[in-house]
């Protein structure tokens, strides 16, 4: 693939202690691309995530993430980043607009900005007249898209979304990843994580993690063909197995 | 700085939301306040008495009626012999029965010496202890007036003041220790809930992801409590000043900007205890355990301090509220000027750094 690399990560490795949770991954995202994060449990997703986001120090390594450097500029990174995590991240108490307003206001939107965007995110949920009610009363998948939108209501670089569609239905599923499409179509790049197989094969490229290192990547066509499985969960099941460390 | 108030604001909207802990933070300091100025009284008064008069002559009948007419004692009993002390005693009917013996004017005008036996239920020893003060005072009293003729070669009168509160309430020294608790358990409780819910959501690591600075949410957590806190203070002043009658001899301003001092004590404490807890009713649970016990019985205002093991009041010396007490009676009750309570305020303002600073770069450690 060729385009402008938005994440190039050379060797990036984490440590506590004698545990190396990330081990020496290298790989670059391009912009606009749907980038597949797979791995068991305890594979070392999250870490290495957190890296990205600037939550956590790598130990060594380097990555430039939206063109800034993990160890100097996270502050800047943090700017030109949405992130979506595997817990739902919307407040219940508050109402659909209050939420947006929150989230569009802590990344430096404008009052006019907010009020466009608000507007604009509540109609392509099809949520109009129902945008004073509390975020409590929404089904789980409509707060799992709405999280989604919040998380790029900012229009960053790259969005992170940590297992997003964790519990919800296949067919809310189906119109998550129509909402993914759309924010890559835009050149937001969409760096996800997940455990289900079937998303996989949305995604452009994946890299499967075992043991803290990325033993596969590629698209997710090639990936079939060069382990002659007929599905994602074939090539994931294989390389899996390969795992030495407990899942938890 | 519009992304500090947009927190701000949503942080306030979760107190507004909810509504039955915001009904409980109004109410708990105005409760406390009106429980503990009015029910929870050590003041002694109308105690119930019974009396034993075997004399029945002009002087037991003068001292009697004194005792009755007294504000302290409720005679609810004539007792007929010795063997109804006891009987009624045990029915618990009285604190205290007063017994004078045959002969009682006789002796103490022939003789020049009767006796006159008090018997006070001491399983309420400072009760009973207030009481048969009270009743030696009124019989000296009538001892005196019957030598108001004769001049005494050598007498000692003493003379009492009872400085900063004459009446001897208790409200004055329980409006101090009130303010003490509430604001610990409404900055520390809450603000450690609100911040450890946010852990428990999710949405913590969501905020933590975007360019806003921990310093900040940290700040912006706390800033709406200090100001349910500031409500809790004026409620508070109100009406111990307009219901319970204790007013405030000191600086107002003094008085509030120390509240305000003890207020950000409690909220570094309740970020403290939100580093530790993982869960809302963690957070919960150490807070009582760790503050409203200590505030309790450490800060001088149920057990005075000086009584204590030195080992225990070594260890009251750490519990904030003590110092926040001193300071509230030195000021409100005393009134006296910030010059008697720098010391307190010292290291109270200790204190609220090294927690502060401690709470917020263990913040940031969790972040890495």
């Amino acid at each position: 693939m060729i385009g402008e690399k938005v994440i190039s990560a050379e060797k990036l490795t984490k440590r506590f202690g004698d545990f190396t949770a990330v081990d020496h991954i290298t790989f670059d995202v391009v912009k606009g691309e749907i980038f597949g994060f797979l791995g068991a449990n305890g594979a070392g997703k999250t870490t290495a995530m957190r890296m990205l986001c600037g939550l956590s120090l790598p130990t060594s390594g380097s990555a430039m993430v939206a063109g800034f450097d993990v160890y100097r500029q996270n502050e800047l990174i943090k700017k030109n980043i949405g992130y979506m995590s595997q817990k739902f991240s919307l407040y219940e108490d508050l109402t659909i607009r209050e939420n947006i307003r929150f989230y569009a206001g802590i990344y430096g939107l404008t009052d006019d900005k907010i009020k466009e965007k608000s507007n604009l995110l509540i109609n392509r949920l099809n949520l109009a007249g129902q945008e004073k009610s509390l975020v409590r009363s929404l089904p789980l998948g409509w707060r799992q898209k709405l999280a989604f939108l919040i998380a790029i209501v900012h229009d960053p670089a790259i969005v992170f979304l940590d297992e997003p569609t964790g519990g919800v239905d296949p067919i809310t599923r189906r119109e998550f990843w129509e909402l993914i499409y759309d924010a890559s179509s835009k050149g937001i790049t969409v760096f996800v994580t997940t455990h289900y197989m079937d998303e996989a094969e949305y995604c452009h490229r994946v890299s499967i993690m075992v043991d803290g290192r990325i033993d596969a990547l590629d698209s997710p066509a090639n990936l079939m063909k060069e382990y002659a499985s007929s599905s994602m969960d074939g090539v994931f099941l294989q390389l899996a197995r390969k795992a030495l460390r407990m899942s938890d | 700085m519009s992304q500090f108030y947009i927190f701000v604001k949503k942080e306030c909207l979760h107190i507004w939301r909810d509504r039955r802990t915001l009904f409980i933070l109004v109410w708990m300091p105005i409760v406390q306040i009106i429980l503990y100025g009015f029910a929870l009284t050590n003041e002694v008064k109308n105690s119930r008495i019974a009396i034993l008069d075997q004399s029945k002559d002009d002087a037991t009948t003068a001292i009697s009626n004194e005792i009755a007419a007294s504000r302290y004692f409720n005679l609810v009993k004539n007792l007929h012999s010795y063997r109804d002390i006891d009987a009624t005693f045990k029915q618990g009917l009285i604190r205290m029965a007063i017994v004078f013996p045959r002969n009682f004017q006789y002796d103490l005008l022939h003789s020049n010496r009767a006796q006159v036996q008090i018997i006070a239920d001491a399983s309420d020893p400072n009760t009973a202890n207030t009481l048969t003060n009270y009743a030696t005072a009124i019989i000296n009293d009538y001892q005196l007036s019957l030598n108001n003729n004769e001049q005494l070669p050598y007498t000692i009168k003493t003379q009492l003041r009872m400085l900063y509160n004459p009446e001897l309430k208790g409200a004055y020294n329980f409006v101090p220790g009130v303010m003490a608790l509430v604001l610990m358990l409404v900055c520390a409780m809450m603000t450690s809930m609100a911040i450890v819910k946010e852990k428990e959501m999710g949405t913590m690591e969501v905020i933590l992801v975007s360019p806003l600075r921990p310093f900040w949410i940290i700040i912006a957590k706390t800033i709406p409590y200090l100001l349910v806190s500031v409500l809790n203070i004026a409620c508070i002043l109100l009406l111990s000043v307009f219901v319970l009658g204790v007013p405030i001899t000191g600086n107002l301003g003094l008085l509030i900007w120390e509240s305000v001092l003890f207020t950000v004590t409690s909220l570094s404490i309740g970020i403290l205890i939100s580093n530790g807890a993982k869960t809302q009713q963690a957070a919960m649970f150490t807070s009582m355990m760790s503050l409203f016990l200590p505030t309790l019985l450490f800060s001088g205002f149920l057990f005075p301090v000086e009584n204590m093991p030195v080992a225990l009041q070594v260890i009251s010396n750490v519990v904030p509220a003590k110092w926040y007490y001193i300071i509230v009676k030195s000021v409100m009750i005393k009134g006296l000027g910030f010059f008697a309570v720098w010391k307190e305020t010292l290291i109270l303002v200790g204190m609220t750094l090294i927690l502060l600073f401690i709470s917020i770069s263990k913040f940031k450690i969790r972040l890495a």
